[in-house]
């Protein structure tokens, strides 16, 4: 049985005179023991909104309202009152956040906020406790970690911060560990060194770990398992492989055609997703991504488009998937997707159906104000 | 390559901030050096791509080449016209010819200004078209380029998206007709998709216009995807030089092949068999950085001799231009990588923000 | 391969564009402050106190049943206050007479026009020096270079000595200058607020001037000084605008202050609420309402200019904005 299962999670605020915003719209995804799930999608897609609803971290406020079901070992996390929700917090599962320096308390020095974790849910005191801490931030990369347990957050680095606050999650060994975008605000070779720690300690410690990121490139080095989130929804699940070979649903084929490739050449054009995140359909009208879709058909529109199930735990939510490759390299699913390609390689379709369909979009209709 | 063909030369260009501390006199402790000696030549109708980590100065640098921020010493031609000595009136004529685009598409366009308000200023301030009409003209036929919509004209910047704010940036940027524009990480703060869309546009553009571009951007692979020549710095200089293609085939500086590996490839086969150098430790501040070669601290093949202190020239190397007094000893596979053991470093002093305005606590009531 | 029907496009598209394009011109942030105002419930109060406040100080002393100055209560002998007799109210005095016979609901409301006065004048006063002071030193420090920051150095030792001095002991100064009138309290309360205008628009204006749009301005090639007045001035106005509307409360209740303490108007015939509490006090033994009446009226304006006041903070705050 998986770790975490996370099932037909949303999470809608509503404001007095302002439409209701479903900022989660439906998740389903699981997390087997040890295993690296990935949570992708762009800003607004509820990725993190997910991660703050699994751990009870919402602002309480009035509008607020999460349905669903969060099943960790057997309880359902969304289901817990405060105190034992935070008994498993930090103990169970912990989290790490993007920003490490405001996720730190600045006027307590590192020792103490890292004691603290061990005091609370380890029942460790006094010297043994900073004895543990200081192995904490030893095992995490910090250098000279006696010393580091008395400064305070402000005198180390943002890398440093980093491992400061990683440390401090696997204080206690959890068996969840969520990653929040924890290297997005880091440099790329900070964040090199952040990513090597987290995949040690998840090898090491048989930890699980959510990595919930914008970045395919960190994805693709990371993850067993990749969840593609769009408007509040999983899009498409798969194994690490087979979503970065033949990824099925446009929108993980548009994402993978948009990034531009270090092992790319110069002059080669990106294929970017026409349109902005904002340009949604309700799910309950159909598919969300449909107004920005270069395959969309009449099916898309209607009613949402249910989950397609097929061999090895793939799935994905789309009437019109991108073909698996054939086997001439020139039909790549990424080729297919460009709108441009649509148009010029005709094949079924008459040439007047296929320029109002996908056809080129001269200037990307963007975004409209919401 | 003519001379005529450099569009923009910069020669031994340094911005250093003073760090001032004192409560009523204010005394000056320090430097920060943001770009300190900085050589380079962008030709014109090409695009050189300037990457580089937080703090490296690349976005100093780009402002001191525009004169936006007064250089400390060195020297800007721009098309034979010496910009660092220029009077401030003739400068100002000048801007018409290079402009800039900014990161954060909502800081750098005034909140209580529209679309068309936006547009007009720079071609009013140039007395460029001489009526309305003429204005409006140009200026919709700029939209057109940018790909925004006619009734984006009477909108005000917070009614856009991240994408469509970006694109309103390069309009201003393009409704000039300048030969130079320096991209200041113009697609970081976007969204993926959007990325791509704007990346694009920046190459579209120049293919129909012959623009000149210097991009900078902290990422290479965005950086190599659009120039043509890369620059790559390491605390305020640079460490290597080379055609896109090049730098990623043969990487020569140890900081170049750290970078690179540490970039993540959307392709988990290439991201299952490269290995990663991973440098120890953070940036050293740049107002207090390490004698000698900058990045020995934190170089795996630092050698005990030379690196800690003589600072390595760029130096030219196959069609790179390199600081690294091991370069080719390094290529050869003659000195192997040696594990680096990590000094602690302390934030604050990099920000150069810190000098820009003297700024007392509680002085905003 | 990709086939879809007119219709079902529009539909997309119409679906797609569910919120946009509520209006066809565009919402600047002023417009779109204001929207938010009317929508909060706090600005409403505000505002119909204000109204009300303003209407009666406008209008009111056309209307009132008795002069202010009438002493009718004594030529009346109704009002008698050595026996510690003056009548509350009565269907004909409908807050009843003061001390010295007149009545008191005809001098509320014509005293609402002086107090409104007295805030308003120094409060004029105050946001005019003060932006004027505050404005050049934040353009200077902001935008000006080395020269700059000398001016701005320059300016604001000249506020802090201002805000050294306590406003009591300014206001004695200058009542001690010009003799107590109505005129020395409004230059008093105003000169108290200078300091306090000048540091904000200062401030906001440094903070403005480091955004990216200066820079951008300055690289189309604008002049500095326009860049001071176009862009930088009107976007740091929105912090002094709220000010300006809690300074009106506080300098209606300082202003009352410094009359109660007799620096205001020594003529007590033009009533004003300040004078009117002053008046009120040797009399609370005899009837206390005498002063509750003007002190409740001058809570409740203070609260309708600060309900205002902080509504407007709210509608103006880019942080809040969705």
């Amino acid at each position: 049985m998986a770790l975490l299962e996370v099932d037909d999670l949303s999470v809608s605020f509503s404001r007095r005179g302002q439409r209701t915003v479903r900022a989660v719209d439906g998740v389903s995804f699981s997390v087997d023991a040890g295993e690296v799930v990935g949570l992708v999608g762009e800003s607004g897609c509820g990725k993190s909104v997910t991660s703050l609803a699994i751990m009870g971290l919402l602002p309480k406020q009035p509008g607020l309202r999460v349905g669903g079901k969060a099943v960790f070992d057997g309880t359902d996390l969304l289901q817990l009152d405060d105190r034992s929700r935070r008994d498993i917090r930090g103990r169970d599962v912990a989290m790490i956040f993007q920003d490490p320096l405001s996720s730190l308390n600045p006027v307590i020095p590192i020792g103490l906020q890292v004691t603290e974790v061990l005091t609370r849910h380890r029942g460790m005191r006094g010297d043994a406790a900073a004895k543990e801490a200081a192995q904490l931030l030893d095992r995490v990369g910090i250098p000279d970690p006696k010393r580091r347990l008395k400064e305070y957050p402000h005198q180390l680095s943002g890398g440093m911060r980093q491992r400061a606050l990683i440390a401090m999650a696997v204080a206690c060994q959890p068996r969840l560990l969520i990653a929040d975008e924890p290297t997005t605000a880091l440099d790329v070779t900070i964040q090199a060194q952040i990513l090597e720690l987290l995949k040690d300690l998840v090898r090491d410690s048989g930890t699980a770990l959510v990595m919930i990121t914008h970045d395919l490139g960190v994805v693709a080095g990371m993850c067993d398992t990749i969840n593609v989130l769009y408007g509040g929804r999983v899009v498409e699940t798969a194994r690490r492989r087979p979503l970065f070979r033949e990824p099925r649903h446009p929108y993980t084929v548009g994402l993978l055609g948009s990034v531009p490739r270090l092992d790319a050449g110069r002059g080669e054009r990106l294929n970017p997703i026409p349109g902005s995140v904002r340009d949604l359909l309700p799910w309950a009208e159909g598919c969300a991504f449909a107004p920005r879709c270069t395959r969309r058909v009449d099916a898309c529109v209607g009613q949402p488009p249910e989950l397609v199930l097929t061999h090895d735990g793939r799935s994905y939510r789309c009437v019109n998937p991108a073909p698996l490759s054939d086997p001439t390299p020139a039909a790549s699913p990424v080729d297919t997707a460009s709108p441009v390609e649509t148009a010029s390689t005709v094949d079924t379709v008459t040439a007047g159906d296929a320029a109002s369909a996908g056809g080129p979009v001269p200037a990307p209709r963007e975004e409209e104000k919401s | 390559m003519t001379e005529s063909d450099i569009l923009v030369e910069v020669r031994d260009l340094k911005v250093h901030f003073p760090i001032k501390r004192g409560v009523l006199f204010d005394r000056t402790v320090g430097h920060v050096m943001a770009v300190d000696g900085v050589d380079l030549r962008i030709p014109r109708g090409k695009t050189y791509g300037l990457v580089g980590e937080s703090g490296c100065g690349k976005s100093t640098l780009g402002r001191a080449l525009l004169q936006l921020t007064p250089p400390t010493a060195g020297e800007v031609s721009f098309d034979g016209v010496e910009l660092t000595k220029l009077a401030p009136g003739k400068l100002r004529t000048m801007r018409r010819r290079m402009q800039m685009i900014f990161q954060d598409p909502m800081s750098s366009l005034d909140p209580r200004q529209n679309v068309e308000s936006i547009l007009t200023e720079g071609l009013q301030t140039h007395g460029i078209g001489d009526s309305r009409e003429a204005r409006r003209k140009i200026i919709s036929e700029t939209l057109d380029k940018v790909g925004l919509p006619r009734w984006a004209l009477s909108r005000y910047p917070h009614e856009f998206s991240g994408g469509q704010r970006q694109r309103i940036g390069i309009a201003r940027a393009l409704v000039l007709g300048p030969e130079l524009i320096v991209a200041d990480e113009p697609v970081s703060a976007l969204d993926v998709s959007i990325q791509a869309q704007v990346v694009n546009l920046l190459d579209e553009l120049q293919d129909s216009l012959g623009l000149t571009y210097l991009v900078i951007a902290h990422d290479l692979a965005v950086v190599r995807h659009i120039s043509d020549t890369v620059g790559v710095m390491y605390l305020g200089a640079l460490v290597e030089e080379a055609p896109g293609d090049r730098l990623y085939t043969e990487p020569l500086h140890p900081y170049t092949r750290a970078l690179m590996s540490a970039v993540p490839v959307p392709d988990p086969d290439v991201e299952d068999r490269r290995e990663r150098i991973l440098l120890a430790g953070d940036l050293p501040s740049p107002a207090n950085p390490p004698k000698g070669c900058r990045f020995h601290t934190r170089c795996p093949w630092a050698q005990p001799t030379r690196c800690a202190d003589e600072r390595p020239a760029l130096r030219e190397i196959g069609g790179s231009r390199v600081a690294c007094h091991f370069a080719e000893r390094i290529a050869s596979g003659e000195l192997r990588p040696h594990k680096v053991s990590v000094e602690i470093v302390r934030p604050g002093g990099e920000e150069p923000d810190v000098v820009s305005a003297p700024s007392e606590p509680g002085s905003f009531v | 391969m990709t086939i879809i029907s007119g219709k079902k496009r529009e539909k997309i598209d119409r679906l797609a564009e569910l919120a946009a394009r509520e209006e066809e011109r565009g919402v600047s942030l002023w417009q779109d402050a204001f929207r938010r105002l009317r929508r909060n419930p706090a600005a409403i109060v505000g505002a119909v106190i204000l109204t009300i406040f303003v209407l009666v100080a406008v209008f009111g002393p056309f209307f009132v049943p008795y002069g202010p100055t009438d002493t009718m209560g004594i030529r009346e002998g109704v009002v008698k206050v050595g026996q510690g007799l003056i009548p509350g109210p009565s269907a004909e005095h409908w807050l009843g007479y003061d001390h010295q016979g007149r009545d008191v609901f005809s001098r509320m409301v014509v005293g609402a026009r002086q107090t409104l006065l007295v805030g308003v004048v120094a409060t004029l006063i105050g946001l005019a020096l003060g932006a004027l002071i505050g404005g050049v030193a934040g353009a200077a420090a902001g935008l000006g270079g080395r020269w700059g920051r000398w001016v701005d150095a320059a300016l604001m030792r000249f506020i802090d000595m201002l805000l050294a001095l306590p406003s009591l002991l300014l206001a004695v100064s200058i009542a001690a200058l010009l003799g107590p009138s109505l005129t020395t309290v409004m230059i008093a309360v105003g000169m108290v607020s200078v300091p306090v205008f000048a540091r904000l628009l200062r401030g906001s204006m440094i903070a403005q001037s480091n955004k990216d749009y200066v820079l951008a301005a300055t690289s189309l090639g604008v002049r500095k000084s326009k860049i001071a007045l176009a862009h930088v001035l009107p976007n740091s106005l929105a912090p002094v605008i709220v000010q300006a509307t809690l300074t009106l409360a506080t300098a209606i209740i300082e202003a009352a202050a410094l009359s109660y303490l007799g620096l205001g108007n020594p003529d007590s015939s033009v009533p004003e609420w300040g004078v009117m509490l002053a008046d009120a006090q040797p009399w609370l033994g005899i009837r206390p309402a005498l002063a509750i009446y003007p002190a409740i009226a001058i809570i409740i304006t203070a609260l309708g200019f600060t309900l205002l006041g902080e509504a407007m903070r709210e509608a103006l705050d880019p942080k809040l904005r969705k």
